[in-house]
């Protein structure tokens, strides 16, 4: 394995034109390196392609040009082993209990029954849902169904964690205390992690480094490193370091969000 | 999407607070409305024209204790059963096929409700002249009428199924098999158990309509039969017989929908 987790070169997605429409170029080009176990977050305005990159990257779309490389293996159209994805949808299925939920993936890839019990009841645990292991997803919270749903992931136990907004449609105070969650799961899991947000402050809170994203076509136009210890939460947002982060984010992000919003009307 | 609010128990005690009413004594009261609405007709129209709750008890427990009863009843269940699991099956494989294939199912669909929405009698003599006069006949008959629903109902089911569940199933490397047996088929259940309720009811209807043409047997032909003689004694009894056993059948289909819905209440 070479030093790269994940390695993207000239990686660029271009939506083909169809009847009426022209071509769309969402994506691209982009080179990236994550180191293993870095936390990498991705902030861009609406629409410049932040999901389209999470998608390619976990092998759910194809990319147009470009090769993405994870632990030296190509990824073409097909998610390869030891990638987990965790939507910004709710994507907890609605039929099944807690438990079933989080045993869901490793049931459907033959691991044996015992194991399959032993490693849910650790990851409810890890997660904090243990009391809820028979509950069903209608009698959660939505903050409680994102964070099984996080469960469901981490349970197969993937080294690159990619979140599409896994907080999207939390209100701002569940969302930092998530944040601290997920920054506890990945110091224990040791997993890099890949995290698409639309939030400047969620990203300078949780990430080693981040990539700023143009409009559309999304390119990287700024890599902030935040040089946070690995001991950390979102008590940092009182330090002056933390306003140095966001404020920087925010001049490469202003004028791309003008011309997002441009092109959006 | 589902709000955060859903799982608020202030919410959830309101809901629970609003179902409070005892769903046995809700039923109990409307048959007993239905019941004394019947008495009151029976007195303005008279015993001829519509005879009494009383009269169509005694004079169903008759026609139950008749031994030509048992025959007819057997073939009406027989044809109406086979026509149902006929319905099911193959309304569920093929609102499953026009479910997973957009353009097929945007073809169908048309097709299926206009189809629908036609008096079935009319295609009766082709159905005849195909199957014969003996019980083939009233079991396709009884699957035309109940098959579309559950295609409709199972079609429509499988097309509103969240993409993100199938995002899920390829970010967790499922085969098409997987996806199909433990994902698109439960997060389907509650609509199809809808259409299953549907096309039970419109089965039973097609299979009796079919006894009343070119029959010699089943209860839709006791029907035709008592019809033709003007006596509105026996059309009540069976009436209500059917009646009964359709309505036990339907609440029953009904409570599994619920159950079932309410895993999903907040999606």
């Amino acid at each position: 394995m070479s030093a790269e987790h994940l390695c993207l070169t000239g990686v660029t997605r271009i939506y083909p034109a169809t009847e009426g429409h022209a071509a769309v170029h969402a994506l691209g080009p982009i080179d990236l390196s994550l180191k293993p176990g870095e936390f990498f977050s991705v902030v861009g305005p609406s629409g410049c392609g932040k999901s389209t990159l999470l998608d390619v990257i976990a092998g759910l779309a194809r990319q147009s040009a470009g090769t993405i490389l994870f632990e030296g293996k190509p990824v073409t159209g097909e998610v390869p082993d030891g990638i987990g994805v965790v939507f910004q949808e709710d994507a907890s299925f609605p039929w099944l209990t807690v438990f079933d939920n989080a045993a869901f993936a490793l049931r459907r890839a033959g691991v044996p029954d015992a194991e399959v019990r032993e490693r849910v009841r650790h990851t409810l645990a890890f997660t904090g849902l243990s009391s809820f292991a028979q509950a069903y997803p209608a009698q959660l919270s939505g903050g409680m169904r994102q964070r099984l749903c996080i469960a469901r992931t981490l349970v197969t136990r993937p080294r690159l964690l990619l979140l599409d907004e896994p907080f999207g449609a939390l209100d701002q105070q569940t969302r930092l205390l998530m944040g601290d969650e997920l920054l506890k799961l990945w110091r224990e899991t040791g997993a890099t992690v890949l995290l698409i947000t639309h939030s400047l402050d969620e990203a300078a809170l949780l990430s080693d480094r981040i990539g700023v994203m143009s409009a559309r076509p999304g390119v990287f136009i700024d890599l902030v490193e935040t040089g946070w210890a690995r001991e950390r939460d979102s008590r940092l947002a009182a330090e002056a370091g933390f306003g140095v982060v966001t404020g920087r984010l925010w001049a490469a992000l202003r004028d791309q969000s003008i011309k997002a919003l441009a092109m959006a009307s | 999407m589902r709000a955060a609010q859903d799982a608020d128990p202030l919410v959830t005690a309101e809901r629970a607070e609003r179902r409070a009413v005892p769903p046995a004594l809700d039923t109990m009261l409307m048959i007993g409305g239905l019941v004394a609405l019947w008495q009151v007709g029976t007195i303005l129209l008279g015993h001829e024209a519509l005879p009494s709750p009383v009269a169509t008890v005694s004079k169903l427990a008759g026609i139950m204790a008749d031994e030509d009863f048992p025959r007819h009843a057997w073939e009406t269940a027989r044809a109406s059963l086979t026509a149902l699991v006929i319905s099911l099956v193959a309304g569920l494989a093929i609102g499953l096929a026009l479910g997973a294939h957009r353009l097929a199912g945007e073809v169908a669909e048309p097709m299926l409700t206009a189809l629908y929405s036609i008096p079935k009698i009319t295609l009766y003599p082709i159905i005849l002249l195909l199957f014969g006069l003996g019980i083939s006949a009233k079991i396709a008959f009884g699957v035309i009428h109940g098959i579309i629903p559950v295609i409709l109902f199972t079609m429509n089911a499988v097309r509103n199924i969240c993409a993100v569940y199938l995002r899920s199933a390829r970010a967790m490397r499922l085969t098409a098999a997987q996806t199909a047996g433990t994902i698109i088929v439960p997060a389907a259940v509650p609509e199809i158990v809808s259409g299953f309720r549907v096309g039970f009811a419109l089965t039973l209807l097609g299979t009796l309509i079919g006894e009343m043409f070119a029959s010699q047997r089943g209860i839709g032909y006791m029907l035709v039969k008592a019809m033709e003689t003007g006596d509105t004694g026996t059309v009540m009894a069976l009436a209500l017989l059917l009646v009964v056993l359709a309505t036990a059948a339907s609440a029953a289909l009904l409570a599994l929908d619920r159950r079932l819905r309410r895993h999903a209440l907040a999606s």
